[in-house]
């Protein structure tokens, strides 16, 4: 870590010495702060004990970014600190220090980074990294980065390094390796003939190469497991096709159950879209598709590649209760959804016209034959299974069908409502062996009243029904606002038809908070469920607390 | 020791900060759909520029990006300001991107950054986040969070810096 900053700081100060004129006239740096803290308060009906607390009584986690340009120079690092890390992070996170420090330098022909990086080939099926800092997550590479320009219209990548793994300093043989190349051509700007086809099209290919030591004592594990792919996309008029396929070799691994099964993932998706009228039909398959720099790890970290699960992601607490998460070990799914604005002045379109948006998407296991009568499915040091790529299983893992219609009433009122229903199984996707699959209908209506040109109330109401899991929720919200800096909100969310009434829990809420320009004061105090929480203009993903809870964001 | 050299390097960085030519840094991302797009291409010919950074999964977002379609031709009429949308949608989202955009009918620029990079590069610690830059690309106001009425207040700062032309 010294050298590294030593490094840095005698690269930073030498450019900045070579070419003093250039600091005070050039030089340039940006950054942004963000701290969360939450004071807990132990509230046994939700879930959080004097253990989960630990007597700490206060969680927070906050990080600072830096970026420093010069020319085609810069370089940055983000501080962070989780301690202790607020309620529904991993505790692994606990730890401070600087996890992120880069430098770069970029010319028209070709771009270096140093140091740690995200990036993301095509669709990220064999390569991702990124970071969610509401979820906790990083998986960023720390090692270096190519990127040239040798053509118009052609991009050229390579990387190499190791994964951030929390606060896991990379040693020899402790985790793996990645190494991986892309190249993306764009032919409307690299052939100007094409040009004059009316089409738009780009292909691109990539391919990853993972490296660890095969220390198993039972199994004979491939060292370097390799990763490819290939993909375009093809405009033409008012439609567009996407499509991109990846293989993988054999990679047995604790997330497949050291099966010696090859990988597959495609995913594809067509849309048309003129003024008004949007449509877009999407396929994915996935088989036996996990990808980490350490074979041993299950848990959410380490990922090198990102599987999307393509289903609608929801922006209402209730509607956003029961997300899917793809299943890297096999899945088939399809979603289609139609946006279309009745125009203006027709019956159903008004004065202002109507937005109406119908979404469907399904989610089901592939298909698993064995491999012999003498070999189970999925046993382990075995090919595990064999699959035929166009067979779909009848397992469900998610089913959601929604409709939402939207519509501005006058110049002072407009509303949304949604209907949402869905199957979702919970024995699959959060693990719950043996239980039922939550099958529910849920609603929702958000208005909006405008009581003058800058003060605003807006009131949202949400249910959702269901046998299974915790039962029948009722949600409510009030939040007064006063453009653009003042917010007040109440909120509560009732478990009313939880089948333990021990457990029909009201979960309330009042915040308050305070915005200029790009620097935020938010104060919470209540009970807050897990999930997607979109109050006082913004929305963010939050773990259950209960008590004081201080959001502090700002950038320079 | 380490403490010393972190002093040491925000030393450097906040001399070179009291002196900001600020424009747009230069990132690749994607337009709607799927061709590569570079941020040094953001331009309005001396003119006022809004960008708005939001995701399908943010309801005030779409709200605030609503109502400066509302509002986009008597804008662009008075001001030539022109507006450019960049969505945060990752690879899980964005194929529905563009037929919400034309669903809705936003006559706005809408571009796709789906790994964050223009995001990162620009501060975007939560969404909305709206930038103000003037005819030289310069930021000189930005915003988080939309309230109701909001747009009335960034449409001022508009008319200010094109008289002050």
């Amino acid at each position: 870590m010294i050298k590294k900053i030593t490094i840095l700081a005698i690269a930073l100060l030498s450019s900045s010495l070579l070419s003093a004129q250039d600091i005070f006239d050039n030089a340039r740096i940006t950054g942004s702060f963000q701290t969360d803290v939450q004071f807990y308060r132990p509230d046994k009906a939700i879930g959080i004990y004097d253990t989960t607390i630990l007597g700490r009584k206060v969680g927070i986690n906050g990080y600072t970014n830096l970026t420093y340009s010069l020319g085609k120079f810069k370089a940055g690092l983000r501080y962070e600190a989780f301690m202790t890390p607020l309620s529904g992070f991993d505790p692994r996170q606990e730890g401070n220090g600087f996890p992120y420090i880069w430098a770069s330098y970029s010319s028209d022909l070709i771009e270096i980074t140093a140091g740690n990086f995200y990036e993301q080939f095509g669709n990220g099926l064999i390569f991702r990294t990124y970071e969610e800092w509401t979820l906790g997550y990083d998986n960023s590479m720390n090692g270096m980065r190519v990127v040239l320009y040798p053509a118009k219209g052609l991009t050229l990548k390579g990387v190499y390094g190791s994964q951030r793994f929390f606060w896991q300093k990379y040693e020899r043989n402790s985790r793996g390796l990645v190494r991986g190349a892309d190249a993306e051509l764009n032919l409307n700007e690299a052939f100007t003939s094409f040009e004059g086809s009316g089409l738009r099209l780009s292909i691109g290919g990539s391919a990853v190469s993972k490296y660890q030591r095969d220390a198993d004592p039972i199994y004979n594990l491939p060292e370097n497991v390799g990763a490819f792919s290939g993909r375009f996309n093809l405009g033409a008029g008012n439609f567009s096709l996407m499509t991109e396929y990846a293989y993988k070799i054999n990679d047995p691994s604790a997330a497949n159950n050291f099966i010696y099964q090859n990988g597959q993932a495609v995913l594809s998706s067509l849309s048309y879209s003129q003024k008004g009228l949007g449509v877009v039909l999407q396929l994915k398959r996935v088989d036996n598709f996990s990808f980490k720099s350490d074979r041993t790890v299950t848990a959410n970290a380490l990922d090198i590649n990102f599987l999307p699960p393509i289903n609608r992601t929801h922006a209402y607490s209730l509607t956003a209760k029961y997300p899917y998460a793809t299943q890297p070990n096999g899945e088939m799914g399809l979603q289609f959804q139609v946006n279309y604005k009745i125009p203006k002045g027709t019956l159903l379109g008004g004065k202002y016209g109507t937005g109406i948006t119908l979404n469907f998407s399904q989610v089901n296991d592939i298909v698993r034959n064995q491999v012999n009568d003498t070999t189970a499915i999925m046993e382990s040091g075995t090919l595990g299974y064999t699959s035929d790529f166009f067979k779909v299983s009848d397992h469900i893992f998610f089913r959601d069908f929604n409709i939402e219609i939207d519509k501005r009433f006058n110049s002072k009122l407009k509303g949304m409502v949604q209907y949402m229903n869905l199957l979702y199984d919970i024995a699959t996707i959060e693990g719950h062996a043996g239980e039922e699959a939550v099958k529910a209908h849920l609603g929702v209506a958000d208005f909006t009243y405008k009581l003058s040109s800058r003060n605003a109330l807006r009131l949202e109401a949400q249910a959702l029904i269901t046998e299974q899991d915790e039962g029948d929720w009722a949600a409510l919200m009030a939040e007064y606002t006063i453009a653009p800096k003042w917010f007040v909100a109440v909120a509560d969310q009732y478990n009313y038809g939880n089948p333990d009434e021990d457990k029909r829990n009201h979960y309330y809420t009042v915040s308050a908070g305070y915005t200029r320009e790009s620097t935020r004061l938010a104060l919470t105090f209540g009970r807050q469920n897990e999930g997607v929480v979109c109050v006082g203009g913004v929305c963010r993903q939050v773990p259950a607390s209960s008590g004081f809870t201080i959001t502090l964001s700002t950038n320079f | 020791m380490k403490k010393l050299l972190i002093i040491l390097l925000m030393g450097v960085l906040s001399i070179s900060a009291f002196s900001q030519e600020a424009s747009l840094p230069k990132v690749a991302i994607k337009t709607l759909d799927g061709q590569s797009f570079s941020t040094s291409d953001i331009k309005n010919d001396g003119k006022p520029i809004i960008i708005s950074f939001w995701a399908l999964w943010c309801k005030p977002c779409q709200k605030e990006l609503d109502a400066f379609n509302e509002l986009y031709a008597e804008w662009q009429e008075e001001t030539g300001v022109k507006i450019y949308a960049i969505s945060i949608d990752d690879s899980r989202s964005t194929a529905r991107v563009a037929p919400l955009v034309k669903g809705k009918g936003w006559e706005f620029e809408v571009l796709l950054d789906p790994n964050g990079d223009f995001k990162r590069a620009m501060n975007v610690n939560m969404i909305p986040h709206t930038f103000l830059l003037d005819g030289n690309g310069k930021v000189v106001s930005q915003h988080t969070a939309y309230f109701d009425g909001a747009e009335l207040e960034l449409y001022e700062k508009v008319k200010k810096l094109v008289s002050k032309k």
